[in-house]
């Protein structure tokens, strides 16, 4: 595990330390530890259920919208602690977007949409270059700049998608954090988010979750694997098992239950 | 497999053709029992019983205005547009049967007590929906509805033994200001608290069926609280809101015992609050309440009045309707 994580601090973007996340009484996921390098891919796999999603809202403190959790141990975002105390949780979120498993665009038009993080940023540049170059870099553009006061919500699925990468990209983030984001569409838009995100990735930083092990391993630099801990298969707690170049960890996993899984034996 | 198939499709049609259709309007199935039936009957008797009431109701409102506007003492056009409206007068002439008094009364009270409800309703249904935690929404929001459930009558006495008092008291001694006994602002404060929880229950309602994924894709892109409420969810939420104001503004304009007893009963044609008013319905219940004899002017005159506020509330209704049709297409 360590020979991967030993690049030099500049390209680390988070790290986690001990990261424990709970609901109420119940521990979701325990004592993470996990580098995210700068400008690559990060794919968070795992079987349902053992956390994955809650450790990606670890990233821009997502998981405190909800009333009962509980966050222990540390995540440093540029060698900052975000969890220290007198963070404010949003000025976190404004640097590091977010995409969703479904596409849940704003009953809005797709200007306003795309427009809707710059303006309560108090975005001074230009609104209208600003929509074109994010829709631009979401690769949706084309589709759309003729039809910009229509609303968000008449585009397709993959479309409406797109049209959240833009929404997230608007806000000129450092990191995008991708919460299973193709898993509610058809292959050919699937297709498209991926060769997206190829893009994406020069000049940011992308943590993926995804169910869709061929995804993990067509798109991404590296993965962490998430599994439910074997010693105590009653509380459901996600451990970190094994995290590494994706490549390696496809072709020759060090822990036996990463095969299992890879292979297709559980999960 | 095919075997099994072609036999369900063909039990299918078998009961399809068993079910016959009553003049169309229930489908009574053979193969239930008869009291199944019964019971479909008896709950279309008691829609029907709605309807008929709902039609008799306006059949003898409206019979009864076109026996008033028939009179020779009184026509339509005066009656729209006229601004006396002196119905006791020994004299009834069209220039005495003027409604816009009692319009302007009422839309006067409806205003006001609009501006008190509104901000208030919608401040609360913004907290219940978005700050309040679980423990004190299951509190507060049938704590709100108990306002509702308050005898109007009581409000009335409310707005003449406390609030008409504080008004006389800031305004009068205060900053020398006339305020009647009986007045309008007293009525339409009262009437405002009455409306709240209205405003306040249906507006959070529209606001809690806004998906929670748009919040997260908000807060996901470093928005305040304050800036999901007011920027994506109260948008969102926007036609639910809006019809619950027009339903709450109905109310106000229907609302007769506390506006009767805190506004008196002085039609008037002004646009001071300090004075007593009087409005639509607080006109038919002093008629009603007075010994005016049935197929007299009077006596028809609060059916005329009494349509009139009828069509005005419809089209509210129907506002609110088509508005309300439109807030149910907001999010797919």
């Amino acid at each position: 595990m360590s020979a991967d994580q030993n690049s030099n601090n500049h390209d680390i973007v988070f790290t986690t330390k001990q990261l424990s996340v709970y609901y109420g009484r119940q521990l979701a996921i325990r004592d993470i530890d996990l580098s995210i390098q700068r400008h690559k891919i990060t794919a968070i796999i795992g079987p349902s259920g053992c956390g994955k999603s809650t450790l990606l809202r670890s990233f821009n403190r997502m998981n405190e919208l909800i009333p009962t959790a509980r966050v222990e141990g540390q995540v440093y975002y540029n060698e900052k602690n975000i969890y220290a105390e007198g963070i404010d949780p949003v000025s976190i979120r404004r640097h590091i977007g977010m995409v969703f498993q479904k596409p849940n665009p704003f009953p809005k038009s797709i200007y306003d949409n795309v427009a809707f993080g710059a303006r309560i940023n108090k975005y001074q540049g230009d609104m209208d270059e600003l929509v074109e170059r994010s829709l631009r870099q979401a690769a949706l553009w084309d589709e759309v700049k003729d039809k910009l006061k229509d609303s968000g919500l008449a585009l397709s699925g993959g479309q409406q998608q797109r049209l959240c990468i833009a929404r997230a990209l608007a806000t000129e983030p450092d990191v995008i954090l991708m919460d299973e984001p193709a898993s509610a569409l058809d292959p050919i838009a699937t297709l498209r988010i991926e060769e997206l995100m190829e893009e994406l990735k020069r000049n940011y930083t992308i943590i993926v979750v995804t169910h869709n092990m061929q995804q993990a391993s067509r798109v991404s630099d590296m993965t962490a694997f998430l599994s439910i801990d074997r010693n105590d298969l009653e509380a459901r707690i996600g451990i970190l098992v094994e995290y590494g170049a994706t490549q390696r960890m496809f072709i020759k996993p060090e822990m036996q239950e990463t095969e299992d899984y890879i292979t297709g034996r559980f999960g | 497999m095919q075997e099994v198939k072609r036999v369900s499709v063909r039990e299918i049609i078998a009961e399809r053709k068993s079910k016959k259709k009553l003049f169309g309007l229930f489908k009574l199935s053979r193969g239930k029992s008869v009291w199944e039936n019964v019971i479909a009957v008896g709950l279309f008797a008691c829609s029907v019983f709605t309807i008929l009431v709902t039609l008799g109701i306006i059949i003898t409102l409206f019979s009864e205005t076109i026996n008033f506007f028939s009179r020779p003492e009184v026509n339509l056009w005066d009656f729209l547009t006229g601004t006396n409206w002196r119905p006791l007068s020994s004299n009834p002439s069209p220039e005495n049967f003027g409604v816009r008094p009692l319009i302007r009364g009422t839309l006067m009270i409806a205003f006001i007590s609009g501006a008190v409800a509104l901000p208030i309703g919608l401040g609360s249904a913004i907290y219940l929906s978005e700050y309040a935690s679980e423990e004190v929404r299951k509190v507060l929001k049938p704590a709100l509805e108990v306002l509702a459930g308050i005898p109007t009558v009581v409000y009335g006495y409310f707005a003449i033994s406390f609030i008409t008092p504080l008004l006389q008291r800031v305004l009068e001694d205060g900053l020398g200001i006339d305020v009647s006994f009986f007045n309008a602002l007293s009525a339409s404060v009262v009437v405002g608290v009455m409306i709240i929880p209205m405003v306040a229950s249906i507006s959070e309602d529209a606001m809690r069926a806004v998906p929670s994924s748009l919040r997260e894709g908000a807060y996901a892109l470093g928005a305040t609280k304050f800036e999901v409420a007011t920027k994506v969810v109260v948008p969102a939420a926007l036609s639910g809101i809006i019809a619950a104001f027009i339903l709450a503004i109905s109310r106000a304009i229907g609302e007769t015992m506390a506006v009767m007893i805190a506004a008196g009963a002085t039609p008037r044609m002004t646009l001071n609050p300090l004075e007593s008013v009087q409005t639509m319905t607080s006109f038919i219940v002093q008629v009603s309440f007075g010994d005016a004899p049935s197929g007299s002017i009077n006596g028809q005159a609060i059916y005329a009045v009494g349509a009139t506020l009828f069509v005005i509330t419809f089209l509210m209704n129907i506002i609110s309707d088509i508005v309300l049709r439109r807030f149910r297409e907001v999010y797919e």
